[in-house]
């Protein structure tokens, strides 16, 4: 996928994306050393003054998160760059570790120092191999810090993967499944000691917050929400891919930045596959700023923004995704197992002009029925994503419980 | 006050626990615990304690509910310094 320069550009700011990973020398010669110094309360501090969301998906603050890990760190803690990115549809974080790998590890570097860590671990999804190769390459370069070992890890497939607990559980035990808890990770975590779980764009941004402060980080922002943030945009544009733009950038502004037109998106999955459905046009001028999203039921998420073609069949869409989800179950609760499972049963029939009965009144009570009964997200998320599905395309959902579709090319496609 | 809580990973949805406490417990279409949110009233704490015990695979636990945030964080500290 391909990364685009927009305006305000902080986290890829540099040299052009052709040149691939910024080397350590241009690094330090563009913004100086990592302020190492700044690192602990201040840098906290500054990091809660900021309003830095969290950039993996839940949007938890960045400073409340390292405040918490300060507070527990008297045994050693431990640091993870958690750059996974199993989410089918985003491309930000390989995008952000093959580019401008050094900032990321100055942001876990810092973090570490904040808490007295002695040890990172830069968990990069496996099969993003050129990011991984970037990082190795970045670590390889990078000049020690006393006392401090950064590892690379490669993070098995899979969408439950980066998830905080299984990234735990992986670096503890080589299996990437969710684990019950508490304890959460802050509390016990790798190797029992308490530990920082942080997606690497969060990382990046407290690296710039380190060197240019809180005030720096709220000029941008044009809503509720300060900072930029990366997105990654797919579907029916003619420049799909990762792009950073000011948080409150509308859904119109950021279609037209890659080369669309609204008239060829009939709705939008924001937020990721733990995300939701919004229905076109009328969310094309809501600023795409968390709180904002939030008022009408959806999230910033991973800063997925994947548009659906005008003309392509919304109970489809909603069903490749769901089978999708029920598929990366770590299978280990049954309400996920066997609920996603026949969630995507039902979804199935209903696509192909085959439904049940009850197939539709099904999914409307398992919708809220899953919400909450896994030992992670996983069934929630799909849960609401499937929620969202039923009401955005309420109207096509219905068609589709007497076996019609009113995308009959689709349709035709689908059933051969 | 106390809550009901399951451990989702190692319920195996045996179901003893909604027979035994119904009006605290329904079972999902695939024989899955399905718990209520709010504390367990007085009235039927001897009923959820004989739940929890029944448990063939000790899933089902009964949690002190905490007030406020505070003596949360007070509780996990005291917890977490006993290791």
């Amino acid at each position: 996928m391909t990364v685009t320069a927009t305006r305000p550009e902080r986290l890829l700011a540099g040299p052009s994306f052709d040149a691939g990973l910024e080397p350590y020398g241009s690094h330090v010669a563009r913004l100086g050393e990592p302020p190492y110094g700044f690192a602990g309360p201040p840098l906290i501090e500054s990091l809660e003054r900021s309003g830095l969301l969290g950039r993996g998906g839940a949007g938890f603050p960045v400073g409340r998160k390292w405040r918490v890990v300060a507070e527990r760190a008297r045994r050693g803690a431990v640091v993870i760059a958690n750059g996974a990115e199993g989410e089918p549809r985003s491309a930000k974080d390989r995008a952000l570790l093959g580019l401008r790998p050094h900032l990321v590890i100055d942001g876990a570097i810092l973090a570490a120092l904040s808490f007295g860590a002695n040890l990172v671990q830069v968990y990069v999804g496996g099969e993003h191999r050129s990011a991984v190769a970037a990082m190795r390459r970045a670590l390889a370069e990078r000049p020690r810090v006393r006392g401090m070992t950064l590892e690379l890890v490669e993070a098995p497939t899979g969408y439950v993967s980066g998830e905080s607990s299984a990234v735990v559980r992986y670096l503890n035990e080589y299996d990437a499944r969710p684990m019950a808890t508490p304890p959460r990770p802050h509390e016990r975590g790798v190797a029992g000691r308490p530990t920082l779980i942080q997606n690497v764009e969060s990382l990046a941004y407290a690296a710039l917050i380190a060197r240019y402060g809180a005030e720096w980080y709220r000029e941008a922002g044009r809503d509720a929400t300060a900072g930029t943030a990366l997105v990654t945009v797919t579907g029916p544009v003619a420049e799909p891919g990762v792009r950073e733009i000011e948080y409150g950038t509308t859904l119109r502004e950021l279609v037209a930045l890659a080369g669309g037109v609204p008239e060829d998106a009939g709705a939008v999955l924001l937020g990721g596959y733990f995300g939701g459905w919004g229905a076109l046009p009328e969310l094309l001028d809501v600023p795409l700023d968390p709180e904002a999203l939030a008022a009408h039921g959806l999230g910033f998420g991973c800063g997925l923004v994947s548009l659906l073609p005008a003309g392509a069949c919304g109970v489809w869409a909603t069903e490749q995704i769901v089978a999708y989800m029920a598929g990366e179950s770590a299978r280990q609760c049954g309400p996920c197992i066997f609920g996603l499972g026949a969630v995507a049963e039902s979804l199935r029939r209903l696509a192909a002009g085959t439904p049940l009965h009850d197939d539709l009144a099904n999914l409307d009570r398992w919708s809220a029925e899953l919400v909450g009964r896994g030992a992670c997200h996983h069934p929630d998320g799909t849960a609401a994503l499937l929620r969202s599905g039923l009401e955005v395309f309420a109207d096509e959902f219905a068609l589709h419980a007497h076996g019609h579709c009113s995308h009959d090319a689709r349709r035709a496609r689908e059933l051969g | 006050m106390k809550k009901l809580s399951v451990d989702r990973i190692r319920c195996d949805g045996y179901g003893m626990c909604a027979e035994i406490l119904p009006e605290m417990i329904a079972l999902d279409d695939w024989g899955y615990p399905i718990l209520r949110e709010a504390p367990v009233p007085a009235h039927l704490m001897e009923l959820a304690e004989r739940a929890v015990d029944v448990c063939p695979v000790l899933a089902l636990r009964l949690d002190p509910v905490l007030r406020d945030a505070v003596r949360e964080r007070r509780a996990q500290r005291v917890h977490v310094g006993g290791r």
